[in-house]
């Protein structure tokens, strides 16, 4: 191929929604690109900038603080149909932890009141109020792009609606609700997930399946990634699953759907 | 005396005195058996100070303030009563308390101890409560170790709390940089004393990931006329117009050295300290803002400055087998990239090795790494060491910030120091950026190599 191949990036709300180091991932899939010389264009999308899909062929979208995301829930709101079109076109997006809420069809506070998503995932996210803990940890996951570590620290519980698929199971941790074992969600080449860490990082196979599928769609299916060199990322994700197995407890999944569909293929 | 509080005192007296003999540190313990004796005992001793009660609290510059604080107060002649680095809980506070306490429940320090309590965020309300503080100084509000404490406005929610425990006349320090501390001082009923930095030569520059702040009174967007580091600056709401303050103390001409920095404040003229970064300028202001609420003469607000050392782990230089080694504690985000901001101000190649542990007292969390900016200085390393019990994870961060390959990636610290001193270039600085415990484990296999001191000994 003679042309160079660019990658646009859609970073969401970069100065809202960028707690416990978010932006790795911008930085993962900057590197592994420049790696296999795609070039990158990273664009940060604010409140109230005015926001075309088309311009783009990837979305990343962090975790914020609660009352961070209040703030920016009437910006998605007007932003919400141009990215969940997208995400029906196949647009990848990778929509980390108050991201992955906002992405969902709604958040209910403990109050009650509740914030419209997106609604590219087809998931509640239930705040059972201050009083209940938080779900804090090391977490680990099986996905069909083999085993993901990270960390997560939320709230709110997440619940898959029938049909929706989640990302994971949990094997450490506690995932979507801390009940059913589900991790995240996927919907067509749109991921969401709890996991902070950061999460491209030293899961450098996700971070190539959303380059991949964000290449695909734009220059073909010819397109492939070259292998890396991922001594450093594996030692790194070792290391974050070390972690798990000392810190967190091992689940019991009640959430079948991910198996099911490992089984099927 | 409350027979209950005699025999938390005892208790407490006996854990302290076994410590002792086993001569590690232990700084709480004591404090740990007698509050389960006697939880209002705090309250029973703190209160005898009477010349005065302080509480320092903040993300970041809490030791350091208490100590500049400290040293002042003494060059003014005027005995201090402190609870001691890292025990800076109810249990650490009540064991500085016992210290002097006798077993009927009476102080005995010298007449004009000033209690100086360093208090940890979540502490604050406890400790506003327990000791009713004559000033509270707070100096600064970062996201750090979230895992600990949820968010940034729990903390707020912390510290308002512990200002409507205080007395209303109590005198609040609050840095006027720092928008989420800054508006703590809205509609106090005592005495505000601000401190602020106005020296545009230190505004911009990396800042780090910035999150965020908006106003508590209208939730409207806060702007920047100058960003010194993070969210501190000079600030002001676009919905309700409410500002950063006017300092009272405010620096200006500020230069930092690698060793020391010097800065000029109006009717104290210029300061000169052995600490270095614009964070210890900020703490110095703090410092100073409660000498002054207490009306410290300046000699003794300079002498003090002037007389403060580097604590535990910043800052200092320890030399081994010809190496020479500064340690600079990076445990956040913002501390590490305060260091990362320092380091970049050197006009040499520089040797560094970071160290990031993942214990309780580092945060479990590893995710800020990616929030500091280590690309800044990549160009600048020419040799680079990782370690901590994250080692790995250290090493994909520095991988993907630019920084040459490491030299070892070694999770032991007796290994990593090895590869160290067999690899370093003799005569350039080398920067060691460990986290809390990272820097307590590497700071031990220096002393068994004969290259400090130990710790409880500085
Ligand atoms: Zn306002």
């Amino acid at each position: 191929m003679g042309e160079t191949m660019i990658l646009r990036v859609a970073h969401l709300y970069p100065e809202v929604m960028n707690i416990y180091g978010d932006r790795g991932n911008t930085i993962a899939i900057r590197h592994r690109c420049k790696a296999r010389g795609v070039e990158v264009e990273v664009t940060g999308v604010g409140v109230g900038d005015p926001f075309d899909p088309d311009d783009f062929d990837l979305i990343l979208i962090g975790g914020g603080q609660d009352r961070e995301q209040q703030r920016i829930a009437e910006d998605l709101a007007a932003k919400a149909d141009a990215i969940k079109g997208a995400a029906d076109q196949g647009m990848p997006g990778l929509a980390v932890c108050g991201g992955f809420q906002l992405f969902g069809q709604r958040y209910i506070d403990h109050d009650g009141s509740v914030i419209p998503g997106a609604g590219i995932f087809d998931v509640e996210t239930r705040h059972p109020g201050p009083r209940a803990d938080r779900c804090i940890g090391d977490i680990v996951i099986i996905t069909e792009f083999g085993e993901i570590a990270g960390f997560e620290n939320h709230g709110g519980r997440t619940y898959l609606e029938p049909g929706q698929e989640a990302l994971g199971t949990v094997v450490r941790g506690r995932g979507n609700n801390a009940e059913d074992g589900s991790e995240g969600a996927i919907y067509q080449n749109f991921f969401g997930t709890y996991l902070h860490g950061s999460l491209l990082p030293k899961n450098p196979r996700l971070a190539d399946e959303l380059i991949l599928r964000a290449l695909r769609r734009k220059y073909g299916q010819a397109v492939e990634l070259p292998p890396l060199d991922d001594a450093v990322e594996s030692a790194a994700h070792d290391s974050a699953v070390a972690a798990a197995e000392r810190r967190s407890a091992p689940t019991v999944t009640r959430w079948n759907g991910f198996a099911g569909r490992l089984r099927r293929r | 005396m409350h027979p209950r509080a005699s025999l938390a005192i005892a208790a407490g007296r006996l854990g302290a005195a076994t410590l002792h003999r086993l001569s590690r540190g232990g700084t709480a313990l004591p404090g740990v058996v007698a509050l389960r004796l006697d939880p209002r005992l705090a309250t029973r001793l703190g209160r005898q100070l009477r010349a005065g009660r302080l509480i320092i609290t903040g993300t970041n510059g809490k030791t350091t303030t208490a100590r500049m604080t400290s040293a002042m107060l003494e060059a003014a002649g005027s005995p201090v009563l402190h609870n001691r680095e890292g025990s800076n809980l109810m249990r650490g506070i009540t064991s500085a308390l016992l210290a002097y306490a006798d077993m009927r429940g009476t102080l005995h320090t010298e007449p004009g101890t000033v209690g100086l309590f360093e208090t940890d965020e979540a502490t604050t309300p406890l400790a506003a409560r327990a000791l009713q503080p004559t000033a509270i100084a707070i100096t600064n509000l970062f996201r750090d170790q979230l895992d600990r404490y949820g968010e940034v406005d729990t903390v707020a929610a912390f510290w308002r709390e512990a200002l409507a425990a205080s007395p209303p006349g109590a005198s609040l320090v609050l840095n006027a940089d720092d928008p989420s501390v800054a508006e703590l001082g809205t509609g106090w009923s005592g005495p505000v004393h601000y401190v602020g930095i106005d020296d545009p030569a230190h505004a911009g520059g990396p800042v780090g990931a910035t999150d965020a702040r908006w106003c508590h009174a209208c939730n409207g967007d806060f702007r920047y006329e100058q960003r010194f580091f993070a969210h501190l600056g000079h600030w002001r709401c676009q919905g309700c117009g409410l500002a950063r303050p006017e300092p009272d103390t405010r620096a200006t001409d500020v230069h930092l050295g690698l060793d020391d920095a010097t800065f000029t404040v109006d009717g104290l003229g210029e300061v000169h300290m052995h600490l270095t970064g614009l964070y210890n300028v900020w703490n110095a202001l703090c410092a100073i803002g409660l000498a002054r609420t207490m009306g410290l003469p300046n000699d003794a607000i300079r002498a003090g400055l002037e007389a403060v050392r580097p604590a535990f782990g910043r800052q200092e230089r320890v030399e081994v087998d010809g190496v020479g080694m500064r340690l600079l504690l990076a445990k956040n985000p913002a501390g590490a990239n305060q260091v990362v901001r320092l380091l970049s101000a050197i006009e040499q190649p520089l040797q560094v090795a970071v160290l990031l542990n993942d214990r309780f007292a580092d945060g479990q969390d590893v995710s800020w790494t990616w929030d500091v900016d280590y690309e800044f200085i990549a160009d600048r390393v020419s040799r680079c060491w990782v370690g901590g019990d994250r080692a790995a994870d250290m090493a994909l961060r520095l991988k993907y910030a630019g920084w040459p390959a490491p030299r070892a990636v070694e999770r032991s610290p007796a290994v990593l120091i090895d590869a160290i001193l067999r690899d370093a270039q003799p005569g350039e600085e080398l920067f060691v950026l460990p986290t809390y415990s990272a820097l307590l484990d590497f700071r031990q296999d220096l002393v068994r190599r004969g290259g400090t001191e130990a710790f409880w000994q500085t």
